[in-house]
């Protein structure tokens, strides 16, 4: 007896002990096999086949439903659930915190288990295909509860409308859904899988904070493609002022904008549509003609992605805003360029006068500059500035050393006609030579157009002519010297810019090499060439047809247009039969320097002399002469009266004579 | 015999009155339009520069008038030889004859003689049909077109002078060229201008050059010396001609007043670049 029972306890015991799943499926094999659970009559049928397809193969019933271990049988009618914590306490833990987890605790019953994600005894590998996680079947997995029409949707605080249905029109969607791209971010690579949580919960994965971060996972490096705006690091850094990637980057409708409910433009535009709308502060207009928005270049930019810091949850969310619009969280490296501009120098100052971005690209009626409606388009540029550059304005006003009518000698220069009168929008205008956004003084090193950089500002648009002048004697990479060297612009001048096949520019550029060059350019006047150019002839030799323009060079150089080798070619320009004698003219000689020219100096002094020296002695002849001449003229005529007396009264007696033999008659 | 005009002496032939008036236009369209190049520096000569066409037509005026100049010179040339043939049949009477237009004695004794009577110590000399200072203004010319011609030409082609002299010698030739204008204008307009047209009796022109016929009381008291020879050889007869009608006469006067303005007006300008624009 007591051999039997032991061996009955032994059998027990075995049985308890290695309670196999046979002994399960002695009941739960049967296809029609029910049982109730919370009073509801359900099939308690367990498919074999599946189990040992599923990961769970080689685990036994009890290894998940724990509480049935050791229980007789058959076993009470409300089991507990398999127990996947006792294995996976790391995934539960998570799933514990998240929404779904702590949902479930509060017995909530649209809140999701690990069952009804990854099923119950047919679980398989995510990466198998058919399993309920494989990516493919994410979407549709969690799509289950999360789209329209479901309760949890219509029952649940989901902010998100349309999820199922955005997320698979996304570039995520469609690249996971429609082209099979396992590694394309489904819902679990965003929100993650076990640990969902809403984004206003700061652990969530979708955090405002860690929204980079979740991204970033797959778009590795990112941040360099956002370099503009975020400086490849300020994410990072200033993750509260910069733009998270769903600011621009519609989390679940990707390639569409989206904005929250109370942050679409439709919301600002229920008050800002009224035309009445005024300022409670100073009264100006608040209205916003949306269309001139949707017309604009920030068509696509919702309201709120410039005037930020809004606040959805408030009856006007704009209540929260206290700063101006800040173009440049957007276009950063323009707002940095803007700020050591003298623009951007005298705003920081408070100056009234400073022009803003808004000045001159508008506020809601943002056009790109290729927009011929644009106040920043090519032919506009110049009445644009000339708001505050023009005589009398602002601008003009505070530059107290510019006298000059900038625009108007600009209008008439080459670059104004070019562009004003014949529309050529590539003419350079105020913002090619001056920036359009680091406008700075010349006399600033920083300044385009600094005498350092006049070269290379030029040389932009006249590529070649930077080149050539940078190898010549007044670049300062060739002359050392203390004295100032000659730019650009000291021969071409700034605004009044002309022609240089132009009479007026081949005549004024002989005084502009005479500006520095004063004595050299006196004796140039000296000589024929010089003559004749100062009568209007522009034809004639010029400083330039010899020395050259850009590429002048000492004629100790070879490569001189007055070396040794070239000299005659050069004169050849314009005398073809010129010789190496031919090339011995003085071209600057003067008289007036007996070292340098002794042949002209002695030449001149005895021309002078025979010219002082005949002039003396006719002269003094001719003085000597005058009184003498005066008595002659005197003599002169008393001689002719004499003469004329005699003659008529030789007349007179002859008449008288006539008279008598006619009496005698 | 009333009402009939009295004959007149002829002075001057019909080609020397020609060439005369030709050397008047070639001489003065030459001033002006040198003198816009030499005073450039000035706004006159740019405005005059421009009055006559440009720098350029200016430049072709001059280069014209020079060929006409030459022209009067070499037919002047050809018209002596002429002249020895029909009236002195010998280079001996032309040069050493007392219608010379070479220097001599006599003119050494004039000059001395004329100077005594300009301090008032001597009556005034008894001049022949050329007085010295008319030689002077002669040969001035001669010399000026050797100078001023052949520098200019080496100006006018300086690649084909340049084959045979250095080219600083144009720089030179640019000195004497302007310079010896400067003399012969200068000389011309005030020495020459006062001597024959200006001076007291001969005030405002003597018309004489154009005409070529002097009244014959004013060439017995103005040339006593030619007429007495005249007289004496019996050829004075063979000169006397009728004068010109009073609109010829007009004519003349018209032209010469305008040359002698012309001149007048380079002269001041002249003196006013060398005073008040002077580099």
């Amino acid at each position: 007896m007591r051999k039997l029972v032991f061996f009955t306890l032994l059998i027990f015991r075995f049985f308890a002990y290695a309670q196999d799943n046979s002994d399960c499926l002695s009941c739960h094999d049967d296809k029609t096999a029910k049982g109730t659970r919370n009073g509801k009559t359900i099939s308690i049928y367990m498919d074999e086949k599946k189990l040992k397809g599923s990961v769970h193969a080689k685990n036994k019933c009890i290894d998940c439903h724990v509480d049935l271990k050791d229980a007789e049988f058959p076993h009470d009618e409300n089991p507990k659930r398999a127990q996947c914590a006792t294995c996976h306490d790391e995934a539960f833990k998570l799933y514990s915190a998240g929404l779904h987890g702590r949902a479930k605790a509060k017995g909530d019953p649209l809140a999701p288990g690990c069952g009804d994600c990854h099923g119950n005894h047919e679980i398989l590998k995510k990466k198998d295909p058919r399993s309920l996680t494989f990516p493919l079947k994410v979407p549709y997995l969690c799509g289950r509860c999360h789209k329209e029409g479901t309760p949890v949707q219509l029952q649940r605080n989901i902010p998100q409308d349309h999820i199922f249905e955005n997320y698979s029109e996304s570039i995520h969607g469609e690249g996971l859904l429609k082209k099979g791209l396992t590694v394309s971010a489904t819902c679990a690579s965003c929100h993650t899988a076990h640990l969902v949580l809403p984004h206003t919960d700061s652990r969530s994965s979708i955090a405002r904070k860690n929204i980079a971060a979740t991204c970033t996972q797959c778009h590795m490096g990112i941040e360099n493609v956002h370099r503009k705006i975020i400086q490849g690091q300020l994410w990072e850094k200033e993750a509260h002022v910069l733009p998270a990637c769903v600011d621009c980057h519609q989390p679940h409708k990707a390639r569409k904008v989206f904005y929250d409910q109370g942050m679409a433009d439709a919301d600002c535009m229920k008050c800002h549509a009224n035309t009445a709308l005024i300022s409670s502060k100073d009264g100006h207009s608040l209205y916003v003609d949306f269309a001139q928005v949707k017309d604009s270049r920030h068509a696509k930019i919702a309201c709120s992605q410039c005037h930020s810091a809004v606040n959805p949850s408030k009856l006007r969310p704009c209540e929260t805003i206290t700063k101006n619009v800040d173009c440049a969280s957007c276009h950063a490296a323009v707002g940095e360029e803007y700020k050591l501009s003298t623009h951007g120098k005298l705003f920081a100052k408070n100056d009234e006068n400073a022009p803003i971005c808004s000045e001159c690209h508008g506020t809601h009626h943002v056009l790109g500059k290729r927009d011929p409606r644009s106040p920043i388009f090519a032919t506009s540029i110049p009445k644009l500035c000339a708001q505050c550059h023009r005589p009398g304005q602002a601008a003009a006003k505070r530059i107290k050393n510019k006298k000059d009518d900038i625009i108007s000698e600009y209008k008439e220069s080459i670059h104004g006609k070019g562009l004003l009168k014949s529309g050529l929008t590539v003419t350079a205008k105020c913002t090619d030579c001056h920036t359009a956004h680091r406008e700075l003084p010349s006399s600033d090193p920083l300044s385009s157009v600094n005498p350092k950089n006049m070269a290379a500002t030029c040389g932009i648009c006249h590529s070649g002519i930077e080149e050539k002048f940078l190898k010549s004697v007044h670049s300062p990479d060739v002359t050392k010297t203390d004295k100032k060297l000659p730019g650009c612009n000291d021969c071409h001048s700034s605004h009044t810019i002309s022609r240089t096949d132009g009479d007026n520019f081949k005549l004024g550029v002989m005084s502009s090499c005479g500006n520095c060059h004063e004595e050299i350019a006196k004796t140039y006047f000296d000589t024929y060439h010089g003559k004749v150019s100062q009568l209007g002839s522009s034809k004639t030799a010029k400083c330039y047809d010899c020395h050259g323009a850009h590429d002048i060079l000492p004629p100790s150089n070879p490569d001189s247009r007055l070396s040794r080798q070239n000299v005659i070619k050069t004169c050849q320009h314009c005398h073809p039969g010129a010789t190496k004698m031919f090339a011995g003219y003085l071209t600057h000689a003067t008289h007036h320097d007996p070292q340098k020219y002794p042949w002209l100096f002695w030449v001149f002094w005895g021309m002078t002399g025979l010219l002082v020296g005949t002039f003396i002695i006719a002269g003094a002849h001719t003085l000597l002469w005058l009184p003498r001449s005066f008595q002659w003229k005197k003599k002169l005529k008393e001689i002719e009266e004499r003469e004329a007396r005699e003659e008529l009264e030789a007349e007179q007696s002859e008449s008288q004579e006539k008279n008598e033999n006619g009496k005698e008659k | 015999m009333a009402g009939k005009p009295k004959l007149q002496f002829q002075r001057f032939t019909r080609i020397q009155r020609l060439l005369h008036i030709l050397m008047i236009v070639s001489f003065i369209s030459l001033a002006l339009t040198g003198m816009t190049l030499k005073f450039a520096y000035t706004s006159w000569a740019y405005f005059l520069s421009h009055l006559l066409g440009g720098y350029q037509t200016a430049g072709y005026i001059h280069r014209f008038a020079a060929v006409i100049m030459i022209s009067v010179f070499t037919i002047h040339i050809i018209d002596v030889v002429r002249l020895k043939r029909r009236m002195f049949q010998s280079w001996k009477a032309l040069i050493l004859g007392p219608d010379s237009m070479l220097f001599n004695r006599k003119d050494w004794d004039d000059l001395k003689a004329s100077l005594k009577w300009f301090v008032g110590k001597g009556e005034r000399p008894e001049y022949g049909r050329w007085t010295y200072w008319e030689k002077f203004d002669y040969f001035a010319v001669f010399w000026g077109i050797f100078v001023i011609g052949s520098t200019g030409a080496t100006l006018w082609f300086p690649e084909f002078f340049t084959r045979f002299i250095p080219g600083w010698v144009l720089n030179v030739a640019t000195i004497i060229h302007s310079d010896e204008a400067l003399l012969a204008t200068g000389f011309i307009f005030t020495v020459h201008f006062f001597n024959t047209h200006l001076r007291p009796e001969k005030f405002p022109m003597d018309i004489v050059i154009f005409t070529g016929r002097i009244p014959l009381e004013e060439f017995k008291l103005d040339r006593p010396a030619e007429y007495k020879a005249l007289v004496e050889s019996g050829q004075l007869e063979k000169f006397l001609v009728e004068p010109y009608q009073p609109i010829v006469i007009r004519t003349i006067k018209i032209f010469g007043w305008t040359a002698l303005s012309l001149g007048l007006f380079i002269v001041v300008f002249i003196i006013y670049a060398m005073i008040f624009a002077y580099r």
